[in-house]
């Protein structure tokens, strides 16, 4: 297998498993983010939130999930680049007019490239002040003090500017991942003409369910 | 029923590999609806002779939808505005009376352009030639009902085995990715099995070569699936890619 | 010139064997040293190049498409006939060896046939080896269907694909030759001469379609498997490639052509529709297993139906005329391909046809799919039911499907012996392209088997009984004078063609001569026409070489210049044709002569005169040919008027 990443179905694995990794890690965040519809104001919430701050968390998983996001982002990257290749120099005059072609597949990267703006303001609004420059306000729950990171997002999210950010964010998220799923079940020839239906539908929903999850969640913050 | 219509076609016109290459349009006139689109490239072709010019270069064979000869992409579309054909197939009464029809080669870098409308395949070739076999040679074979195959696996070799190599998959795919064409032949040899004995080397072999030969990565759009015009299906890449990852697994 | 046909001794079951265990073998060292030239990818041509790869010996394979697996045998619909009995339904070698003579109205060499027959089973096993998908039974065997002229099921088919799954067979078993570096490709390359050293065939001159460029190649023995020369018609079933020149140049070079008369007209094909048209589309011999075929009874249905006024629909069953089940209840739908050709054409004569131009009859599934269901016949024949309605806009399932005769093969071809040897030392000739094996006609599902027979099994023997004796022939360079003078020859007929620079396109003349071959030398022909024919046709070569028009270059692509070179072949070709058929003066198999029939118009031979192949040499430009026999010796059938009754 030494020569596996080499080949385009290697490399295509790649995408499908640091894809599936970072699928994990938004059904994880989700399920955090949703103690934020919690009414305690916002308790669970934080001590859902400081389990990030545990040391195997911050110093064990972070690095894998940034990782997980910089291989991922890496690899589209040069896949494009080598697909525009192949692609050609002339391209076709009379455009594309193939229909039962999902718009999402087509556009894969420009999708990815929404998601990670929104990964960046998302880093900029949480994760510098939480975990690099500690700059957020601090409550104490039970005896212990962390940050209040319920208070961080509802400030943030006070902004309609933001909201609005979230929420094209989200989206663009569904629609990568409404390709993406089904798609990364299909590179590790885990899919057939049965499993590739049931993967798309599942694909689908649970796309929609995390967008619309973390969609509803900014709305909810903005309007509370 | 029948009926006559004018027409304006832009069509791609290229004097050899290394030309570069640009549209003429042409117009003609009453162009009968029952007739095939290559049947209105030949009335094309006898009007430029008429005027002294050279012809249209296409590539065509059979005009029956089998040997994959014929390409063209056709006002956005590898073989035009209709579903599981061939051009050869594809009839002027999916056209309209006064319509522009935009015509240009298979456009890949896997696909150079001969002269006109007509490209170099014989990528597709070389890719079977790597190991799109059973490598059995003539004479000294069991009977052929020693084995009996299950129908439905035989039914699905079928229908992977019913690939033309047109080239169509490579020309719609926005990667200009082979993989339907490569996968379809994996599929129907890896589903027998005569086949089954040398699938993982078949499958290592063929990607390579696909790879080598510049065609691009599999982005699962699906527009591969449905250009082509048998209809076969992307459930055969993810065959390809179960048999490719497992035989490099088991290096 | 005296014809031997080198049939081996023995008893007819026995010629084989004998021939086999009496041959001469080249040992694995010198085949090294031995180089075959192919031409042609189809099946005999890419069957025999890999066969010959896997042997050991040196192969050069040209073919004038992108891609060896273009040629027209993919586009092969219906199935192989085999020998194995597996439906247990009476078949044997001897039965498909009789079948195939029968149908062939006894105008085939027995020897040859029966070999055929001996081999068909092998066929079948080395294509499952390949991994062909033939169909399939539930219970994981091989499925059978029946095909006209005989009694039993022996076709084996993958849907209505069985050329092409064959032929992408040898085409992987040729590809894996050219992986080993046994097989040398060259694709997008005519052969326009073959060059003969002391007597011999030595080598061919090819020019590369793309580049214009010549070349010489050369070959310890030439094998020529370019197929049939049914595009002599313009209108076929044939691909728009498929050509006769590669045979013109063997018969220009010496090797008689034979029975060029004996042209296959196909029941079923898509009638013709307009001027426009430029090839007519088969619908496989295999619906004629579930199809019924008819016309109406009453001629004022017939033109009400033609004016347009009536659906096939509206036509009760008591008023249809399924006239093959009427005059051959015995075989009914499934006669040979020749009766049901004429039986079609007798009718629409008569005034009874269909469709706009009164030349087309229906083909109707209603009864089957009353019977079977839709789903049934969907499963059998859905690929060819959606052709169908691409091409012609018509549901097949709900209306009848409206059929013409086509020409569709050529069972006349180069002379070859036994071996496979034309009368020129070193050339072979397989599959459509030689006259072997079909006689006067051809039965359905034979040409795969008779092209895979060739390629697979004859030729890896016989053509080692000939190399045999040249294993001291050394490579030649293709400097000899031989090799310059003919490529310089060739050279000189392009500039000729290019040269000519008159008004008439080639295809419009390629349009003439194939309306008068239709009309003369087709499906019915007699002694008054014929003769018109001949001087119909030297006009057209007259009009050919002085106004023919091809623009552009000999540098670089020029599909038209491609294209007149062949037409130049054909015409010789229909000359040909239209003597053979004057000359053969009785009815048999695909040759009718209007002259020659039954009071109840079935065709009638004359066995006592023309029982035998008639060969024709060549003996310069513009000069006739003249004939020879090979007297047809019939040791085990009992030659008798054919009946399908």
């Amino acid at each position: 297998m030494s020569n596996l990443f080499c080949s385009s179905i290697g490399r295509k694995l790649v995408m499908s498993l640091s894809g599936l990794f970072l699928i994990i890690f938004l059904i994880v965040h989700l399920s955090v983010n949703l103690m934020l519809l919690v009414p305690d104001g916002g308790e669970t919430f934080n001590i859902a939130a400081n389990f990030m701050a545990l040391p195997v968390i911050k110093y064990g998983l972070q690095p894998v999930l940034a990782l997980g996001f910089i291989v991922h982002i890496a690899y589209a990257a040069m896949l494009t680049a080598q697909n525009n290749k192949a692609r050609g120099h002339n391209k076709y005059a009379s455009g594309n007019s193939t229909k039962e072609v999902m718009w999402a597949s087509k556009n894969m990267f420009v999708l990815g490239i929404v998601v990670i703006a929104f990964l960046a303001v998302h880093i900029l609004d949480y994760f510098v002040p939480l975990q690099i420059t500690h700059g957020a306000k601090e409550v104490t729950i039970g005896g212990a003090t962390m940050h209040d990171t319920y208070s961080l997002v509802k400030e943030t999210l006070q902004n309609p500017v933001k909201v609005i950010l979230y929420i094209i964010g989200s989206l663009a998220l569904a629609l990568h991942l409404t390709h993406g799923f089904w798609s990364a079940f299909q590179t590790l020839g885990a899919s057939n003409s049965i499993w590739r239906k049931r993967w798309t539908v599942i694909g689908t929903i649970f796309a929609w369910v995390v967008s619309l999850g973390f969609c509803v969640i900014a709305i909810t913050m903005f309007l509370s | 029923m029948e009926n006559n219509i004018n027409l304006t076609l832009k069509v791609w016109r290229q004097n050899g590999p290394q030309d570069k290459g640009r549209f003429e349009t042409y117009k003609l006139e009453g162009v009968s609806t029952e007739s095939s689109f290559l049947e209105m490239m030949d009335v094309l072709n006898e009007q430029l002779i008429g005027e002294g010019k050279e012809p249209v270069a296409f590539d065509h064979d059979c005009r029956e939808g089998i040997c994959g000869m014929c390409s063209l992409y056709i006002n956005g579309r590898p073989h035009g505005p209709d579903d599981d054909v061939t051009t050869c197939q594809l009839h002027m009464r999916k056209f309209k009376n006064g319509e522009t029809i935009t015509i240009e080669p298979w456009r890949s870098a896997g696909f150079p352009v001969i002269k006109d409308l007509i490209v170099n395949r014989s990528a597709f070739d070389q890719i079977i030639a790597a190991g799109g076999y059973t490598s059995v040679s003539t004479g000294g074979v069991p009977d052929a009902n020693a084995i009996p195959i299950p129908k439905p696996d035989a039914d699905e070799a079928m229908d992977a085995a019913s690939c033309i190599g047109c080239g169509a998959c490579v020309a719609t795919c926005k990667n200009g990715s082979a993989m339907l064409f490569v996968s379809a032949k994996v599929s129907h040899l890896a589903l027998l099995p005569q086949g089954k004995v040398e699938a993982a080397r078949r499958a290592k072999a063929m990607v390579s070569k696909m790879d080598e030969l510049g065609f691009g990565n599999c982005t699962n759009t699906g527009a591969c699936e449905v250009e082509c015009p048998k209809g076969v299906s992307i459930s055969n890449i993810a065959r390809l890619n179960r048999e490719y990852l497992k035989a490099k697994l088991a290096d | 010139m005296k014809l031997d046909s080198k049939i081996p001794e023995g008893p007819l079951a026995q010629k084989w064997e004998n021939y086999k265990a009496s041959q001469k073998l080249v040992n694995p060292a010198n085949k090294r040293n031995l180089d075959i030239i192919v031409v042609g990818t189809g099946l005999a041509g890419a069957s025999a190049a890999a066969s010959f790869g896997e042997m050991g010996f040196k192969v050069k394979n040209f073919t004038i498409q992108d891609s060896p697996r273009r040629a027209h045998s993919i586009a092969a619909q219906g199935g192989i006939n085999a020998a194995k009995n597996y439906p247990n339904d009476g078949d044997s070698i001897y039965r498909l060896f009789y079948d195939t003579v029968k149908g062939g109205d006894y105008r085939a060499r027995e020897a040859n046939v029966y070999r055929l027959a001996s081999v068909s089973n092998d066929i079948i096993d080395q294509c499952v080896a390949q991994g062909v998908p033939f169909a399939r039974e539930y219970g994981g065997l091989l499925d059978n269907r029946s095909f006209g002229g005989a009694q039993v099921s022996r076709t084996f088919y993958a849907k209505g694909q069985t050329g092409q799954q064959l032929l992408i067979g040898a085409y992987q078993a040729l590809m894996r030759q050219v992986n080993a570096g046994t097989v040398e490709m060259h694709t997008r390359t005519e052969i326009v001469d073959i060059v003969m050293v002391d007597g011999k065939a030595r080598g061919v001159i090819a020019r590369d379609l793309v580049t214009g460029e010549f070349s010489r190649h050369f070959g310890h023995a030439v094998v020529l498997a370019t197929g049939g020369y049914g595009n002599t018609f313009f209108l076929s079933t044939n691909a728009m490639g498929s050509n006769g020149s590669a045979a013109i140049k063997a018969f220009e070079k010496g090797a008689l052509f034979a029975n060029p008369c004996y042209a296959q007209i196909h029941p079923t094909c898509i009638p013709v529709h307009g001027e426009f048209q430029s090839k007519l589309t088969l619908m496989s011999e295999s619906l004629r297993n579930d199809g019924r075929i008819w016309v109406p009874k009453k001629k004022e249905d017939a033109e009400a139906i033609r004016a347009g006024k009536m659906k096939p629909t509206d036509i009760k069953d008591e008023d249809r005329d399924y006239y093959l089940e009427r005059r051959y209840p015995a075989f009914g739908n499934l006669v040979p391909r020749d009766v049901a050709s004429r039986a079609a054409k007798e009718r629409c004569d008569a005034g009874y046809g269909v469709g706009s131009t009164g030349l087309a009859v229906y083909l109707d599934f209603k009864s089957a799919i009353e019977r079977l269901g839709e789903d049934t016949i969907r499963a059998r024949y859905g690929n060819l039911f959606q052709m169908y309605e691409k091409i012609v806009d018509d549901n097949p399932y709900a209306t009848p499907m409206m059929i013409y005769p086509a020409i569709h093969y050529t069972m006349g071809g180069i002379w070859v012996d036994y071996e496979l040897q034309t009368t020129v030392p070193g050339l072979f000739a397989a599959g459509e392209a030689n006259f072997s094996d079909h006689g006067a006609n051809r039965l359905g599902a034979s040409a795969l088997m008779q092209g895979l027979a060739d390629g697979y099994f004859v030729l890896p023997y016989t053509i080692q009984n000939y190399l045999a004796d040249d294993i001291r022939t050394p490579r030649m360079t293709g400097e000899e004078k031989e090799f310059v003078e003919a490529e310089k020859a060739a050279k000189d007929k392009f500039t000729k063609l290019l040269n000519i620079k008159g008004n008439r396109s080639v295809d419009s003349i390629h349009k003439e001569l194939g309306l008068v071959m239709w009309d003369f030398v087709g499906m019915a022909r007699n002694k008054k026409g014929l003769e018109e024919a001949i001087e119909k046709i030297a006009a057209i070569k007259k009009e050919f070489w002085t106004n023919v028009k091809i623009p552009g270059s000999d540098k670089g692509m020029n599909v038209e210049l491609e294209k007149a070179s062949r037409l130049a072949d054909f015409i010789t070709i229909g000359d040909l044709m239209a003597r053979d058929a004057l000359h053969r003066e009785e009815s048999c198999g695909g040759h009718f002569r209007e002259e020659y029939q039954t009071e109840e118009g079935e065709a009638q031979r004359q066995d006592d005169k023309f029982t035998y192949a008639g060969c024709w040499e060549y003996q310069g430009e513009d000069k006739a040919p003249i004939m020879h026999k090979e007297d047809l010796k019939f040791e085990v059938v009992k030659v008798a008027q054919r009946n399908y009754k």
